[in-house]
């Protein structure tokens, strides 16, 4: 837009070099996201494997990991739902023990009454899980709780003469699904903790204050104060961690022994797993993991939206409320 | 009278500091004992990279003794990176310097890229006004929390479908367009950018990008580092993309945490000591990074990523 100065001269317009700046990264978004998107709805409509893979069969894909049919489309269909019940309860089992232990030790470090001594190394000890590569962090307990008496815990197990024979540690449904989620939550309650800190570090002091002036007991203070103000940030905690878990891959993708994909653990197998799992080089079925994508992008998506809305500061939704308020004033004056 | 009522409420204060010594003190042994089993892991990582198959599947004469390193170090490395008897297996799926070579290129220059070019798109989305301003912002808003999975399907047949597999381009030139880092870089500039000073540039003669160059990038410097530690830890942890893209699995292609999962699911490979040595190598980079640059990673994390 260019306007006159008062001398009667143009002003330069720099709006050009807005649209210059963000281009390289909206060029590469188009590229590599974008389009790859559409491309898996695309995909998500016509046929697997090379011999069928220009041949398009509408919703067939969907219609058979959700609702299955005859037998392949019956065994794709029980994959498919196995992996988003493995999903559920990695993540469930994961994400409970992470918010108490989390929300306990993150209350701990700020309460200003009883100081814990060491907050700062602590947190740093606390965190460093998160930062370590999960593919070594999944080795690493794989040896540790390794099938064979050569795991370190059979080792001790036997040492000690708990067990007479080595327990498969890796194979059993319950004890690998409970490593997982050990792991799991191992990684990620530092940083659950951190972000619950900031919150309540938001909290306004004086109320802490009050409360104790009022004869509050702790579990008071917690239930009436720090727990209800924390819900912004403890629903964003929640949302990313849901956004998190279906993209659950690593650990549940390498915990097992042996080589090769036959060796995947179904019981492990999450959604994510299943989508990568249909990608071969030779004979692809990218119509089921597509279509499998897809599902969990509208998941994502209405997620997503919810943390958008989180973002989007509360603040910026009220001023533009009350100035709706101010404009309906006027309108009443 | 006022003599009782002070000795009472003292003594009252007594019992009150007591109480939350007590309290401090428990909390501090909970807080220790979550440390312990928080490094436990790691400990028995390091202890058995220093010992022999023998030592660590052998039966100890008691629990605590493997705690204890071992003397096997030297050994174990020199598995891991020369030819030596019995490890052909072992080499086969794991070379380390390879591995490092690998990953550290992909993870630099995916660093470098995404923390450079969200800088130049939150500086044009601060600095100028334009008509799609508002509707880039939004949107980069909007996509910050679409994660790769959701589009692997059509991203991987699309690179195969332009011969990009096997290839390290799809897993470097995407982090052009990293929408947190632009959010977080946004949201730091909002805070501390003076834009006068782009003004004060222009009277000066100074060019657009020149004037991002020499005044942007110093006053975003803080952003950038806090930015580029993240990038980097995440392209080096990255397992899920390399493999996807990097298809064949060839030996001299593989990132390290691909060495590292190709070492912990084949059978052939007996040598445990080694095996320990390879996990512990792959993460070392990483744990020595955070370890001097905490304080900054963990100022980061209050700053919007995604969590599992």
């Amino acid at each position: 837009m260019q306007s006159l100065r008062p001398n009667g001269r143009k002003s330069i317009s720099y709006a050009k070099y807005g649209y210059l700046f963000i281009l390289p990264f909206f060029i590469v978004y188009v590229f590599f996201m974008i389009y790859p998107l559409i491309n898996t709805f695309r995909l998500s409509f016509f046929g697997n494997g090379n011999a069928n893979a220009d041949t398009f069969v509408g919703l067939q894909n969907f219609k058979y990991i959700l609702v299955g049919g005859s037998r392949p489309a019956k065994a794709i269909h029980e994959e498919f739902i196995r992996s988003l019940k493995n999903t559920v309860i990695l993540w469930v089992g994961n994400f409970i023990p992470q918010i108490i232990l989390s929300l306990l030790l993150a209350v701990w470090f700020t309460d200003s009454r009883v100081k814990v001594k060491g907050t700062g190394f602590f947190k740093v000890v606390m965190y460093m899980p998160n930062i370590i590569t999960a593919t070594s962090v999944c080795g690493l307990f794989l040896i540790l709780f390794g099938n064979s008496k050569y795991g370190a815990v059979n080792a001790m197990l036997l040492d000690m003469g708990t067990i007479a024979e080595p327990f498969k540690f890796v194979n059993t449904v319950t004890s690998s699904r409970v490593i997982v989620m050990f792991i799991q939550t191992w990684m990620w309650f530092g940083n659950t903790m951190i972000l619950l800190m900031s919150g309540i570090m938001g909290i306004d002091l004086s109320l802490f204050e009050a409360a104790s002036i009022d004869g509050a007991s702790s579990g008071q203070v917690f239930f009436k104060i720090t727990l209800p103000l924390l819900k912004p940030i403890f629903l964003y905690v929640l949302i990313t961690s849901m956004i998190g878990g279906l993209q659950m891959f690593d650990i549940p993708y390498l915990f097992h022994e042996g080589s090769g994909a036959s060796a995947i653990q179904t019981h492990l197998e999450t959604a994510a797993v299943f989508v990568y799992k249909h990608f071969h080089l030779i004979d692809p079925n990218y119509g089921y993991s597509a279509a499998a994508s897809v599902l969990l992008f509208f998941i994502t998506g209405i997620l997503g939206l919810l943390v958008y809305r989180f973002n989007t500061s509360s603040d910026d939704r009220a001023a533009a409320k009350s100035n709706k308020k101010k404009s309906k004033h006027a309108g009443l004056l | 009278m006022d003599k009782y009522a002070n000795r009472a409420a003292g003594n009252y204060n007594a019992n009150y500091t007591r109480k939350l010594k007590i309290e401090g003190t428990i909390k501090l042994i909970i807080c220790i004992l979550i440390t312990i089993v928080c490094l436990l892991p790691i400990w028995l990582l390091f202890v058995n990279a220093t010992k022999s198959t023998a030592d660590i599947t052998g039966s100890a004469s008691n629990a605590f003794s493997r705690l204890i390193p071992g003397t096997n170090i030297i050994r174990n490395i020199k598995t891991l990176t020369s030819e030596t008897e019995g490890n052909t297996e072992f080499l086969r799926a794991f070379k380390v310097f390879t591995g490092f070579r690998n990953s550290l290129f992909i993870s630099i220059c995916a660093c470098a890229l995404s923390v450079f070019f969200s800088g130049l798109t939150a500086y044009g989305l601060t600095v100028y006004d334009f008509k799609l301003k508002g509707f880039a912002t939004t949107f980069i808003l909007l996509v910050m929390m679409v994660p790769v999975q959701v589009v692997s399907t059509g991203f991987l047949q699309f690179m195969v479908q332009i011969k990009l597999y096997d290839n390290y381009i799809p897993l470097i030139i995407p982090a052009i367009a990293a929408p947190q880092v632009v959010f977080f870089m946004l949201q730091y500039m909002r805070s501390v950018f003076p834009l006068d000073i782009v003004e004060a540039a222009r009277i000066d003669g100074c060019g657009e990008f020149r004037t991002f160059m020499q005044i942007g990038l110093p006053i975003l410097k803080p952003a950038f580092a806090v930015q580029a530690i993240f990038a980097f830890v995440s392209n080096w942890n990255n397992y899920y993309t390399p493999s996807m893209i990097l298809i064949s699995n060839k030996l001299e292609q593989r990132t390290m945490p691909m060495m590292v999962a190709a070492v912990l699911n084949n059978d052939k490979i007996a040598d445990f000591g080694a095996k320990y040595m390879a996990v512990a190598i792959s993460i070392l980079p990483v744990v020595v990074v955070y370890l001097f640059l905490s304080k900054y990673i963990i100022g980061g994390v209050t700053l919007g990523s995604v969590k599992g």
